[in-house]
């Protein structure tokens, strides 16, 4: 037990939570951030998806990695996801109905999801099955991590809201104040996005 | 021995097995989970015409049970299938109705009451629109500003109730949109005004 929890490996997990981040330092999977993040809810459930998949993938693709042929390992790495995630999607097409209607959204942006690839292609090829598992749920979770950061601030100003509970009282809509439309166009998300990689690297400055 | 990974034998033979062996695990899974996929999708479709007559909040066996108390008669009508029930005593007619929206498909069912002029509930449901903004026409506040709204203003070979953009609504026949949505309201507003018009006929019997 010593070994799996070792140092590298909690670095390996916690990395990505701050200062590898695949959103704010890497600037990975800025395309599904900005298409879900318009309120808090679905934020949520795609970072969470990510996670899942990422973790999973990043086994399967590190047992296979010694036997991959060099020349065609994306293409492999793209059967695999799109496998994984086509049969999790059946799966809870049977047995959890309502889960999989919430979720059929975003099955196309799982797939396409930057991280995926970049975590497959930069770890899971080169590490083992355990590492890779840790690898995958870090990333998986600092990505839901920005989502959810964003969605939040989107959310709240855009809608007046916070997973659908009205947050701001009556009284300041009576008193002038009015949700801003903006937040919930894409391209906010983006400017949020950026707002978040420019605190985060001002706060991490002095380790780099 | 050790086998050359990277020999164009090699990689060939890799992708076909592979190949093989995905296409074989998903027609597997696929084939032994449609009987029950098919009985969710069934259900859910139930649902959907229950929502529809505001009958919301039932699980499992229950939504088929109230379904079979609830709709007594299907008619096939000119314009398509319409469903006949019996809410609370009172005859209520459920039109399904298709459309498009900004990524996909969009469809719902708009459940009229007997004079045939004012709707009594709806339900909109979506293929793939945007999370947290067209996705928005599924929850029940979109929906229930439906309900009591005139079909037609004068002419009722015309039907008025349509979708206009949050704010701009004017008439009774006009319903808000959803902010940040244009694109899918003005499909959901195509929808309900063409997908009613079809059912012209049977509305003035």
């Amino acid at each position: 037990m010593g070994k799996l929890f070792s140092k590298e490996n909690c670095e390996v997990f916690s990395n990505p939570l701050n200062l590898n981040n695949p959103i704010a330092v890497q600037v990975l999977g800025i395309c599904s951030a900005l298409a879900v993040t318009s309120q808090l809810e679905p934020a949520i459930v795609m970072g969470l998806s990510v996670t899942v998949i990422t973790a999973f993938s990043n086994v399967i693709i590190s047992l296979i990695r010694k036997t991959i042929p060099n020349r065609i390992r994306i293409i492999v790495q793209l059967v695999v996801v799109a496998a994984l995630v086509t049969i999790v999607s059946q799966v809870l097409k049977a047995f959890a109905y309502d889960v999989s209607v919430q979720l059929s959204v975003y099955v196309g942006l799982i797939i396409t999801n930057c991280i995926l690839m970049g975590r497959l292609e930069a770890f899971a090829m080169m590490n083992g099955p355990w590492e890779s598992f840790l690898d995958g749920i870090g990333n998986g979770l600092g990505y839901a991590l920005i989502l959810v950061i964003v969605g939040f601030v989107r959310e709240l100003l855009g809608f007046g809201t916070l997973l659908g509970f009205t947050i701001v009282p009556q009284f300041c809509y009576d008193n002038g104040y009015m949700n801003n439309g903006m937040m919930t166009m894409p391209a906010m998300s983006l400017i949020i996005v950026g707002c978040v990689i420019w605190a985060h690297r001002s706060i991490n400055k002095e380790e780099k | 021995m050790k086998i050359n990974t990277n020999g164009n034998v090699y990689t060939f033979v890799y992708a076909t097995v592979l190949v093989v062996i995905v296409a074989f695990l998903l027609a597997f899974v696929s084939s032994a989970l449609k009987p029950m996929q098919d009985a969710n999708v069934a259900r859910d479709t139930k649902n959907q015409i229950l929502t529809s007559l505001n009958i919301t909040g039932l699980k499992g066996d229950a939504i088929d049970k109230k379904y079979d108390e609830v709709i007594t008669e299907e008619l096939q009508e000119k314009g398509g299938k319409v469903f006949v029930a019996t809410v609370d005593g009172a005859t209520k007619y459920v039109l399904p109705v298709k459309g498009r929206g900004l990524w996909g498909g969009l469809w719902g069912y708009i459940s009229i009451n007997e004079d045939k002029q004012t709707v009594f509930g709806t339900y909109f449901d979506h293929e793939s629109e945007t999370a947290g903004l067209g996705a928005r026409i599924k929850e029940r506040w979109f929906q229930e500003q439906f309900n009591g709204k005139p079909i037609f203003t004068d002419n009722p070979q015309q039907v008025a109730l349509t979708v206009v953009k949050k704010g701009a609504s004017k008439t009774e026949t006009e319903i808000d949109g959803v902010t940040g949505a244009t694109l899918t309201s003005n499909g959901v507003a195509s929808m309900v005004t063409d997908g009613l018009q079809q059912y012209i006929e049977f509305l003035n019997k």
